[in-house]
């Protein structure tokens, strides 16, 4: 390495601006920062030799120049800015609503928004935030965050540990804030150098040269708050992996005892009940709130459970043991946290079909006593089911979740949500069967004016039923029609499982970036100089931010003496 | 109960009518240099002083809605735009006490006047909390975020100040220009005030129906209906028809309404807008620029800066790690890119991009400037736009 030495005795590393040690302008350098153009000096790394303007050789040179330029991270900054802009011109894939036209997204996006929701599709910008692309981009970020603040933080550091009270002329002459006092009494400096401790400035004297520093450390703020941001992005790549991070679902009916998914049989809850509450209409804070709304509004969801252990039977073969953990009462922003694991109440569904009981009447005669009976149990249906007296029901078509649209009848999902039928009714003895459409419980409720979102319809199932439609969907006329007697409910909750061992990772990377931006943003690194030159002095000032507050400082500090406040050279 | 629901508005409308006096002596300190010192130095003293009683009132308006509720009021567009407009106030207080600089509550005080007016074309009605926001979480994200914003905000103030100061108006290029869309823009947002009010006061109403999801919905329209929802039938008599239908890709709750609002904002907002600039004869910032010729530019830049530099840490914290800690007791998913975190993410790299830009020459003064302003619109848009249009899990209205 060519090493600079100074006037002053001491040894720069090379590509020094300003002397480490006085912060004289080492000649030939001047370009780097750009100080033969200006008269102020460029003070933003105190002049020290940072390995991005020094060497430019190597291609290990040219991509740390690349990444150590300020310019290209505030462009990085703005694509990402703008790719994640992006992103939120239509749903995520993950926030197609549940009510879509369809849950595809290779059918929602052109179904719902047309030639740009297709182009949006085909571009991928429905999972961007998982796109390489979008990935890259963080972690350019991150590559320029780590390269951008060794670049600055080493010679920095080094720079301000070395530096000297006693500055050359030319150094001090060439700073923002600077005048020159043609004499002054020794019993005056002395007075300064008072008022200045007493401002909680560290006052260091040379030989008669006065340094007084103070908030150095703000320096280190950016440095700090950068650590923190890597930090952050480390505990994401982690997360990637599921010995840090894994995610389940799971439903649980009411009085259901299930394995929790994720837990390699570990953990069982059982749900012993799920409680909805909701506002009362009448309540005088929310009332008018309430009736503007025209719905029931929840104010609670709850799964009250038990957590159970399975204890590692000692005999083979022998059946499970489950030990109880907890009793937990899940609530939304209140989960039940165990062994590494949480559970967050998620979901619920108060109105699933379990059974259904259907019977069977003459059409024109409704007050006879029915001819038959069947039940249907919607987890498991049979193909037919052989009534009493003779009679034979075949179940043609099911559709577990009905819903009619433009594009025809259809069932939503395969859940048991709104049960619909078609079925074959065979009178006995006969070859020739009736077809009969029963079911949408869930659309005859709406169209009573009964949410079933946030409504038991279980004391009410009966009622409903008799009001479902029942008809031949073919148009012809029925001799028989097929009722629905009762219906079975089951009530069941929705829980999310998770186990994050990045969380505490994060927590750390947000307290250090904290730390760190306030440390660079609520503090300011301030320096005033007082170089004896003859019978005067000279004085001279420098702070990274917040010009007004040193003015303050100095004219506090020369009060009563006949020093000459600082005159601001800024330029432009 | 009923009475702590109407002092706080009456708290809230005092509030409005002292920031409207105070913003007039704030007025009266802007001839610094013709008029005799002391009369505008007084004047100030008297405006910041109203400043500080009507953000009294303010607060007030704030903690008996608190009591009343028995939630902290942020919970809806309406409460939580008013308390934006209450962090500006308080924002523009404590910076004036840094800088003691009179001409900013003329801007800002307007600013947090119009907030509070926007705020109140939403539903006011005292609403309970559903489920997912019953949590501490709740205060601490949403007060932190608000006052992080209204911190921010004074650097729009600021940049604004001094675009109108510097920005030549003698020749028509795309600085002017751009500046005077600012002016415009503000414009539009009166218009809708005034246009809401307007038709508020004589309680106009006419309903639609339309369907949306396969569903059947009603909407009701407190505008004159210019455009109806898309395939939406007029269900009430004796109302003006409506010219056009909105387009199909506007989908979603309202989306004719809120079209419709849009709508209302661009004739009314245009008419002001022209009505002005026939009474001046000028670009509106042309009209501004003379009076604020005795203002250090110098100032406003550090002002600008000094906000930015104290508004990036609170808002870092209310709007990023405080949310991300809510969301993970709520979810368990601290981050799950929806819409309103994805901006508030923006933000945050907008203002990033900022600091890192002050660090090279060339970017203070009217650069920096511009950007308060784009920081401010960025996000405006994320409380509007994201809240009213892309509705995600924040959607209030």
């Amino acid at each position: 390495m060519n090493s600079i030495k100074c006037e002053c005795g001491h040894v720069n590393p090379e590509g020094t601006v300003l002397c480490e040690a006085c912060g004289k302008p080492i000649e030939g350098n001047q370009h780097i920062d750009g100080n033969d153009k200006k008269k102020l000096l460029n003070m933003r790394y105190e002049g020290s030799a940072r390995r991005s303007n020094t060497y430019n050789k190597t291609i290990i040179d040219k991509i740390w120049n690349f990444f150590s330029s300020v310019k290209i991270a505030v462009w990085l900054i703005v694509i990402a800015l703008i790719a994640s802009s992006i992103g939120t011109i239509f749903p995520l894939e993950q926030y197609i609503p549940a009510d879509a036209v369809s849950r595809d997204p290779s059918v929602f996006y052109e179904a719902t928004y047309g030639l740009a929701g297709k182009i949006f599709y085909q571009l991928g910008f429905h999972q961007l935030y998982s796109s390489w692309w979008y990935l890259l981009l963080i972690a350019s970020i991150g590559v320029s965050l780590v390269i951008c603040s060794i670049d600055r933080f080493v010679p920095l550091y080094r720079a301000l540990k070395r530096q000297k009270a006693k500055r050359h002329e030319s150094f001090l002459s060439r700073l923002r804030f600077y005048s020159e006092t043609e004499s002054v009494q020794e019993e005056e400096i002395k007075q300064v150098k008072e008022q200045l401790a007493k401002q909680r400035y560290n006052v260091k004297e040379e030989d008669g040269h006065i340094v007084a520093e103070k908030g150095r450390f703000s320096r280190w703020g950016p440095y700090v708050n950068h650590i923190g941001l890597i930090i952050i992005l480390i505990a994401a790549m982690l997360r990637l992996s599921p010995i840090f991070f894994f995610e389940e679902y799971v439903w649980v009916r009411e009085g259901e005892l299930r394995v929790i998914p994720g837990t390699d049989n570990e953990y069982f809850i059982e749900n012993k009940q799920f409680i909805l509450d909701t506002y009362d209409a009448d309540d005088e804070r929310f009332k008018d709130a309430l009736q503007k709304e025209g719905r029931v509004v929840p104010s609670n969801f709850q799964t009250n459970a038990i957590i159970y252990r399975a204890i590692e039977s000692e005999v083979v073969g022998a059946e499970q043991e489950l030990e109880k953990v907890d009793e937990f009462e899940i609530r939304m922003n209140e989960p039940a946290k165990f062994g590494g694991y949480t559970l967050y109440q998620q979901g619920y569904q108060l109105n699933e079909f379990s059974e259904m009981t259907f019977k069977l009447y003459e059409m024109n005669d409704p007050d006879t006593e029915p001819l038959g009976e069947f039940t249907v149990d919607l987890f498991d249906p049979d193909l037919e089911y052989e009534l009493d007296n003779g009679f034979k029901v075949e179940i043609a078509e099911f559709y577990p979740d009905y819903t009619i649209s433009e594009e025809g009848v259809r069932s939503k999902t395969n859940s048991s949500n709104n049960p619909a039928f078609v079925f074959k009714l065979y009178p006995p003895n006969s070859e020739d069967a009736e077809i009969s459409f029963v079911g949408d419980v869930i659309g005859t409720a709406e169209q009573m004016g009964i949410d079933p979102e946030v409504v038991d319809l279980s004391p009410m199932g009966q009622v409903i039923g008799t009001f479902t439609p029942s008809i031949d969907p073919t148009g012809g006329e029925n001799n028989y029609r097929i009722l629905i007697d009762s219906i079975d409910f089951d009530r069941k909750s929705g829980l999310n499982v998770k186990r994050d061992y990045t969380l505490p990772i994060f927590i750390i990377g947000a307290i250090i970036f904290m730390a760190g931006v306030l440390q660079g943003m609520y503090w300011q690194h301030r320096r005033i100089w007082i170089h004896p030159k003859n019978n005067g002095i000279l004085l001279a000032a420098h702070t990274n931010k917040n010009w007004f507050g040193l003015k303050k400082d100095i004219e506090k500090a020369i009060e009563g003496t006949s020093i000459n406040i600082v005159n601001d050279q800024k330029e432009d | 109960m009923q009475s702590l629901i109407q002092t706080s508005s009456t708290m809230l409308f005092t509030a409005f009518i002292i920031y409207l006096v105070a913003t007039l002596f704030f007025g009266f300190t802007i001839k610094d240099k013709l008029t005799d010192k002391r009369n505008s130095k007084l004047a100030g003293k008297i405006a910041i002083t109203l400043t500080i009683i009507g953000f009294i009132a303010h607060l007030i308006y704030f903690v008996t809605r608190w009591l009343a509720s028995g939630h902290a009021p942020v919970s809806n567009m309406f409460e939580f735009v008013t308390f934006l407009g209450m962090c500006l106030v308080l924002a523009f207080i404590i910076i004036w006490f840094i800088y003691k600089f009179n001409l900013l509550g003329l801007f800002a005080l307007p600013i947090a006047m119009l907030f509070i007016a926007y705020a109140s074309m939403f539903p006011t009605e005292v609403a309970p909390l559903v489920p997912s926001l019953k949590s501490h979480w709740l205060y601490i994200h949403v007060t932190t975020v608000a006052v992080g914003s209204g911190i921010l905000f004074i650097s729009f103030v600021a940049g604004l100040i001094y675009l109108l100061r510097n920005v030549d108006q003698t020749e028509r290029n795309k600085r002017s220009i751009s500046l005077e869309v600012v002016m415009y823009l503000i414009f539009l947002l009166i218009g809708f005030i005034v246009a809401s009010t307007a038709f508020g006061a004589m309680d106009y109403h006419a309903s639609f129906e339309y369907t949306n999801n396969d569903k059947v919905q009603t909407t009701d329209y407190t505008l004159p209906p210019i455009a109806a929802p898309h395939n939406g039938t007029l269900l009430t008599e004796d109302v003006m028809k409506p010219w056009f239908e909105s387009p199909s890709w506007m989908r979603g709750a309202d989306a004719g309404r809120k079209f419709n609002s849009v709508i209302w904002s661009f004739i009314v907002g245009t008419i002001l807008y022209g009505i002005v600039r026939l009474i001046l004869r000028k670009r509106v910032a042309a009209a501004i620029q003379p009076l604020l010729q005795h203002v250090k530019p110098d100032l406003l830049d550090e002002i600008n800066y000094r906000s930015v530099a104290i508004g990036f840490p609170v808002y870092t914290l209310g709007g990023l790690i405080f949310a991300a800690i809510w969301a993970q007791e709520a979810w368990g998913r601290f981050w799950g890119w929806d819409p309103k975190e994805v901006w508030a993410l923006i933000t945050w790299f907008f203002y990033a991009a900022y600091l890192h830009l002050r660090l090279s020459r060339g970017w203070h003064g009217e650069r920096s400037a511009w950007l308060a302003v784009i920081g401010f619109g960025i996000i405006l848009f994320n409380l509007i736009v994201v809240n009213l249009v892309l509705a995600g899990l924040h959607s209030y209205a």
